[in-house]
């Protein structure tokens, strides 16, 4: 019992990860799979900032009166992953758009198709 | 224990919305999936005591990141077309049985990790005391995130400037301009 | 969206507050939530909503795409530059003890011209980046 008390969190979270990672490989939109991508980056950070929890922890802002705050590191590294994170969906979706231009489809298996008939 | 049951909660709906992402087919319903995804996880992180990711998340990954992909989504599939994913030809048997051991692998390695909420875990121990104790008197600034990210860890903070600023030069270099005339699939545009 | 009244009236009262709370949460990031990356996303937000409302044209026009190039880097550059500013008065780079007469104050005043450059850059790439995928599929 304690162990499911403490851990809950973590397997909820890697469930989560794991649908992610398996919308990235086995479907054959692109789309979709950058949809996965990002499903499993939010997983990744949920995991780093349950880890970064305290019990009757506040948010980490000094203020009078209270004593006991959550762990300010994760946050910190967590706020550069989300901006990152960003930055590379906007990357592939602008090469989603390109391949659509170039190929006339985003499906992956007639964009193959396509490549090994040339 | 009413912070139990509403993490709890929190997470089966996310959950509940990553199965359905993975299950659609209609592409418009994915993507307005991932925006509720992106909003509930900014609850959970609420719930979490991390405000300034909460911010951070539910204004990027429910406003940028659904924007841009229907912005996709508009300049892939004409307006004609059904925005569905092809139904693919062969079953997903590996890709299943590689994601279950992988999860199972995973799990087993997470009962070594401390409890959720210890104040006695390592990753609570070395450096948070320090910056918790000492930011306000060698910076004058309360908020600990803040401080951490723009004087203690100043370099990370440059770095990802940068990063975000290429993959603006980047996004323009492929899709800067108008779509050119010579294209495969000038369809009526 | 020429013919959707609603729209076109709530988002005139809404784009204001959406700045006003933007540059709050930037310039309050010392002391709540907050700091450049949210106040950047919220004032790109913004200007979204107006350039889905009202057209990307009227958008463009508000703020040219050269200005956000110019803003974009001038962020970055505000940042290295801050660095700089440390080693020419006699620190390390990024030291920010020593732009000020005091320690802790040259710290408060480093952090909060740091942010701004962030606030900058992360504002006027998320705007060109929307602009570019907005003007791909238009003809000539």
């Amino acid at each position: 019992m304690e162990l499911i008390l403490g851990h809950y969190n973590y397997w909820l979270v890697i469930i989560i990860m794991m649908t992610g990672f398996y919308t990235v490989i086995s479907r054959g939109n692109l789309i979709k799979k950058i949809v996965g991508l990002n499903i499993f980056q939010v997983s990744v950070f949920l995991l780093y900032i349950s880890i970064g929890n305290v019990k009757d922890g506040a948010a980490p802002i000094l203020e009078e009166g209270v004593s006991i705050y959550s762990n300010p590191l994760p946050h910190v590294l967590i706020l550069t992953a989300i901006v990152v994170g960003v930055a590379t969906t906007a990357l592939g979706l602008a090469l989603v758009v390109r391949i659509k231009e170039a190929y006339g489809t985003i499906e992956e298996e007639d964009i193959h198709k396509q490549d090994q008939s040339l | 224990m009413i912070e139990t049951i509403v993490d709890i909660t929190n997470l089966t709906f996310l959950t509940i919305a990553a199965l359905a992402i993975a299950r659609l087919r209609n592409l418009f319903a994915v993507v307005m999936l991932f925006s509720v995804f992106s909003l509930i996880s900014a609850g959970l992180f609420v719930v979490m005591d991390a405000a300034d990711v909460a911010f951070t998340e539910a204004a990027v990954g429910a406003g940028i990141s659904t924007v841009l992909m229907l912005a996709t989504l508009a300049l892939t599939y004409s307006h004609k077309d059904k925005k569905d994913e092809h139904r693919s030809g062969h079953k997903p048997w590996l890709p299943l049985v590689v994601v279950f051991i992988t999860g199972v692998m995973l799990i087993y390695g997470t009962s070594d990790i401390p409890g959720f909420g210890d104040p006695d875990a390592p990753a609570q121990m070395h450096v948070a005391p320090y910056y918790l104790e000492k930011s306000l008197s060698e910076t004058g600034v309360p908020n600990v995130v803040t401080a951490v990210l723009a004087s203690y860890r100043s370099f990370d903070t440059l770095g990802e400037v940068t990063v975000i600023f290429t993959a603006a030069i980047a996004v323009l270099l492929l899709i800067g301009g108008r779509r050119s005339s010579t294209t495969k699939n000038s369809d009526g545009a | 969206m020429k013919h959707n009244l609603i729209l076109r009236v709530v988002s005139k009262f809404l784009i204001p507050l959406i700045f006003l709370f933007a540059l709050y949460v930037q310039f309050h990031g010392d002391f709540g939530p907050g700091g450049g990356f949210q106040a950047g996303v919220i004032f790109s937000a913004g200007l979204i909503l107006y350039a889905l409302v009202f057209g990307v044209e009227t958008a463009k026009k508000i703020i040219p795409p050269f200005v956000l190039r110019l803003l974009a880097s001038l962020g970055v550059l505000i940042y290295a530059g801050t660095g700089i500013a440390g080693l020419i008065l006699g620190g390390k780079y990024l030291e920010f003890g020593v732009l000020a007469s005091t320690r802790v104050a040259g710290q408060h005043l480093g952090i909060v011209v740091v942010e701004l450059g962030v606030g900058m850059t992360v504002m006027s790439v998320m705007l060109l980046i929307y602009f570019a995928f907005a003007e791909r599929g238009r003809p000539q």
